[in-house]
């Protein structure tokens, strides 16, 4: 037997257990008393699209480097999910620890001689200590959880305090969640090797930094960027955005006065509707989003176009999952990218944000605002499953107290009142935004038909060529404007500069920062450039330029970002090499490490690093 | 098309509504639908309505989706906003501007391709939410802009100008209206402008989901023997089951009726709507005693037309949603963001 794994707040814990068993709450309680003691600990929420009775996974890495991407292989396994056994107790790495509930012997042949085995006969404690079935069931989950604690030596009055936060003024639930945690503890204690090689020791990694999903960051950015109506259909993984957009608004939107909403969500009748109330509300001057998922976009398409067309607001965020078609609906991709960038029939672009984590969720979904009304058209919030439905460590929310919206190009009454002409689509400040108006802004002026078929700059029907054009190429030079107004990209270069940069977006993020440590603990160090908007900023193609080979990691199939930046920016296909990760799972530091070294030994680039002038 | 222009000469002593505005002010561009085209009449009469309840023309909203009848929100109320939208897509974007002002008026303009197939959906979903508006479908039985493809509202056995027969059930707009749920359902035809003008002034006073399904020949492609959807047929089988005679508004009612010949409804606004009544036994408040009386006419082969249900009581999408008063578009950085105290209030409770 290899020796078992030593190691102190850097390991992995994944629990399996059965959809619908009440797990999910015991193992984030497990997390947060990690993040509690000050280490980073990063959960991830593997689910089955179904609501009981199939295998789920939650898997926490604990890294007191603050590496909060997955990274992969497994260091202990608690093995609740007898369908799934064979497969979880191979995952567990040489050396590693399988906690598992030993009321029913397990045959010799299905554990294993390399690892250590921690058997607590849960049910059976459980049946001796509870009458009723679904308390055995809930208990049992609060239960190793306490004897995870010994193992571990995670502080038991850390997990009692969140436990009193949890059912705060429940003070009989209190008292049993005590009872079981108490309880798992001291038969682990008492019939188990506590503690094993894995520990935990209280550390200040975690900071100030707060714990949240992406949806509900983006959900607040939205409550903070002024958005007034929501329209949205239900579809994995995004409905948690709507949800707590809700949850948001019915805390900080309703009139204190009247009791009435500052708020309205319509739970459309599909996306095709959802996108239209979108469009309809903006078009109105309120801000409005929707939030789906590819199958969503698939179907928005028409009215995307006419959004872009006729240069209505709208906000889109798309939390993208594994496609095409169904798909994975409950796995992660990055491979929306394509589909959004180019939505609709005929020549469109649009524009597309990628955040890295919830608080750039909530910072870009509140911009998100800003940016549709000024550059009146569609903008993407393209978060991913990942980032969306799973909680993770960032940095707290910021606002600053003077931020006013940016309404963008509106004539008011006064201004129609004064004579100023109005076009609805004359470039008055030669930036590609023409100026819009309200309807009912004023008797006699600023009325126009809006409409998805071609106009002159008066918003007036033609079909004649050169006003078309004219209108097209005000579009593009609208998307060029656009260009200036995204958030930039942000490089990290490694401190002696490299000939190899990478470029990188969204939930990979976490992952790609950690790979480039892995790298130069190799020898091959990296520059990286993590894009955060599409259209592209100058820096990216200078990026491009200034390195001899770019890789660029995504997590698709097709590298849909390296297409985009060879369309867009007319790169030379030869310069940017793929990095592609698309199975469902998230990315890891260990792939990207990997498939960059591996290239690199191919390809025996030398120099590694710049020559030092 | 509307770089025709329109002559801006008119009489001098043309008669002016109580906001001062002429007829002429309710006037849009020139149509460019075909001459004779039903859809034409409605425009009028929708010029006609607004003129005489004296809206301000710019605190309508006109939305419309696509074909010949959506082409119409042009040729009206030039001094109003307008939103041709896509294909059987109007119902929802007039849903999301009514949720981001209350206080404009909402007029959707549709047809029978565009509500009864291709937004067939979209159609019955804003009248169940209730939305606050007037509905028109322009109902001609036919594809005009594609040249004489049946659409969903051509009656089974009807004749398409080639002589191909229809095999496929008619879809009823009124009767689907009436199933779901919508609060003032009406029915009329293009060619009775008295009945449609007085139909669409009750319709944008109904504090609700309004809907008027108005037969209006298509003279290119449906006007035919054979067709059940043309200005002969309907005008031999139009069987009104009532008159709006007057509408109050919110004034008190000074006319005399012989007793059982009239009925007033009103609204929970204040509003009144006095029907003449031309079926004697016809109860404009009982939906289910509409949804029978309108399967009996079918049967018959006659089409029933005039205010076939109300709802008094109606409620709006806005009501069932609790939204402020304040139109939603107005609310500004003081009224929606919580803040940045709130916002370390809501960081602290995220550690």
């Amino acid at each position: 037997m290899p020796q078992p794994i030593a190691s102190v707040n850097d390991f992995v814990v994944k629990f399996a257990n059965v959809n619908g068993s009440g797990s999910a709450s015991a193992n984030r309680l497990f997390a947060r008393a990690i993040q509690r003691m000050g280490i980073p600990a990063t959960p991830r929420n593997i689910f089955p699209s179904n609501i009981q009775g199939l295998p789920t996974w939650y898997e926490v890495r604990v890294s007191e480097a603050g590496h909060l991407g997955a990274r992969g292989g497994v260091d202990l396994m608690v093995a609740m999910n007898p369908q799934t056994w064979d497969q979880d107790v191979a995952a567990i790495d040489p050396g590693g620890y399988l906690f598992y509930d030993s009321t029913r012997p397990v045959p010799r042949a299905r554990l294993r001689d390399d690892i250590t085995l921690l058997g607590l006969p849960l049910t059976e404690i459980c049946n001796r200590e509870y009458a009723d079935p679904r308390e055995r069931q809930l208990f049992k989950n609060i239960l190793y959880i306490g004897a995870l604690a010994a193992l571990l030596e995670l502080e038991i009055p850390v997990v009692e305090a969140l436990l009193a936060e949890q059912f705060k003024g429940k003070e009989k639930l209190i008292a049993a969640n005590l009872h079981a945690l108490h309880l798992g503890r001291d038969q682990a204690r008492a019939h188990l090797p506590c503690p094993i090689g894995l520990r935990l020791r209280r550390s200040d990694g975690v900071g100030d930094r707060i714990f949240i999903d992406g949806n509900s960051a983006a959900a607040l950015g939205a409550v903070y960027g002024g958005a007034t109506v929501a329209a949205w259909y239900p579809i994995t993984p995004s409905t948690s955005v709507a949800e707590a957009f809700e949850r948001y608004c019915r805390r900080t939107r309703v009139d204190p006065a009247t009791g009435k909403n500052r708020f309205a969500i319509v739970q459309a009748e599909d996306e095709l509707a959802a996108i239209g109330m979108v469009i309809g509300a903006a078009w109105n001057g309120a801000r409005a989003f929707t939030a789906t998922s590819g199958p969503g976009i698939s179907l928005m398409q028409e009215f995307l176009g006419l959004a872009y067309f006729a240069e209505i607001p709208a906000v889109i965020f798309d939390v993208q999952r594994g496609g095409p078609s169904t798909g994975m609906p409950t796995r992660t991709q990055q491979a929306d990218v394509l589909l959004c960038a180019y939505a609709s029939h005929g020549d469109t672009k649009h524009v597309l944000l990628f955040p890295q984590d919830p608080a750039e969720s909530f910072a870009f979904g509140a911009t998100a605002f800003d940016l549709a009304e000024r550059l009146q058209t569609p903008v993407f919030v393209m978060l991913d499953l990942d980032i969306g439905m799973n909680e993770r460590l960032c940095a707290p929310f910021a606002w600053d107290p003077a931020r006013r919206y940016d309404r963008g190009k509106v004539m008011g009454f006064d201004e129609l009142e004064s004579g100023r002409d109005f076009g609805r689509y004359l470039d008055l400040d030669e930036d590609g935004i023409p100026w819009r108006t309200y309807p009912g802004a004023h008797p006699t002026r600023g009325a126009f038909f809006t409409r998805g078929s071609s106009k002159d700059r008066y918003a007036r029907y033609t079909e004649a060529g050169a006003a078309y054009a004219d209108n097209m190429q005000r579009l593009a030079l609208k998307f060029e404007t656009a260009r200036g107004q995204v958030p930039h990209p942000v490089r990290h270069d490694a401190p002696e500069g490299s000939r190899l940069g990478v470029l990188y977006y969204g939930s990979t993020s976490p992952a790609m920062d950690e790979a480039a440590e892995l790298l130069a603990a190799r020898g091959i160090s990296v520059d990286r450039l993590r894009i955060r908007a599409f259209p592209f900023h100058d820096d990216v193609a200078a990026f491009i330029r200034e390195h001899e080979t770019v890789f660029v990691v995504e997590q698709n199939r097709d590298a849909q970002l390296r297409s985009l930046l060879l369309i867009e920016a007319e790169i030379d296909p030869a310069r940017l090499k793929r990095v592609l990760h698309y199975d469902g799972t998230p990315i890891t530091a260990r792939f990207i490490a990997e498939a960059i070294a591996e290239h690199v030994a191919l390809s025996r680039i030398a120099p590694l690093r710049k020559a030092t002038p | 098309m509307t770089f025709l222009p329109k002559p801006k000469l008119h009489h001098p002593e043309l008669p002016t509504n109580a906001v001062g505005l002429t007829r002429r002010d309710y006037e849009g561009a020139i149509s460019t639908l075909c001459a004779g085209c039903g859809h034409d009449s409605i425009s009028a009469a929708i010029i006609r309505a607004c003129f005489e309840l004296a809206l301000p023309p710019h605190r309508i909203a006109k939305l419309s989706g696509i074909g010949c009848s959506s082409k119409t929100p042009t040729y009206f109320l030039g001094q109003a906003h307008g939103f041709n939208s896509v294909h059987g897509r109007m119902p929802s974007v007039l849903t999301g501007a009514n949720l981001a002002n209350r206080d404009l008026i909402y007029l959707g303009v549709s047809g029978d391709g565009d509500s009864a197939s291709i937004g067939l959906g979209q159609f019955a979903h804003a009248l169940r939410r209730g939305v606050n508006m007037v509905y028109v479908v322009e109902n001609n039985g036919v594809y005009g802009l594609t040249k004489g493809q049946f659409s969903a509202t051509s009656d089974r056995g009807a004749k398409s100008k080639k002589g191909a027969v229809n095999a496929d059930t008619a879809i009823d707009l009124a009767g689907l209206a009436l199933e779901l749920g919508a609060s003032f359902v009406a029915r009329s035809f293009s060619g009775d402008r008295e009945q449609l003008v007085s139909l669409l002034k009750a319709a944008l006073l109904h504090p609700g989901a309004a809907i008027i399904d108005c037969i209006s020949p298509c003279v290119a492609f449906n006007n035919h023997a054979g067709s059940t959807k043309s200005y002969d047929y309907v005008r031999h089988h139009n069987e009104a089951v009532n008159r709006i005679e007057i509408i109050t508004g919110r004034e008190p009612i000074a006319v005399d009726y012989a007793p059982g010949t009239t009925v007033a409804v009103t609204q929970h606004d204040g509003t009144v709507l006095r029907l003449r009544k031309l079926a004697a036994d016809y109860d404009i408040e009982d939906r289910a005693a509409a949804i029978g009386f309108l399967e009996g006419r079918r049967r018959e082969g006659e089409i029933a037309t005039g205010l076939l249900y109300v709802d008094p009581d109606a409620e709006d999408l806005h009501a069932h949603l609790g939204t402020i008063e304040t139109p939603l578009n107005a609310l500004d950085e003081t009224a929606l963001c919580p803040g940045a105290d709130a916002l370390a209030a809501i960081n602290a409770a995220l550690r």
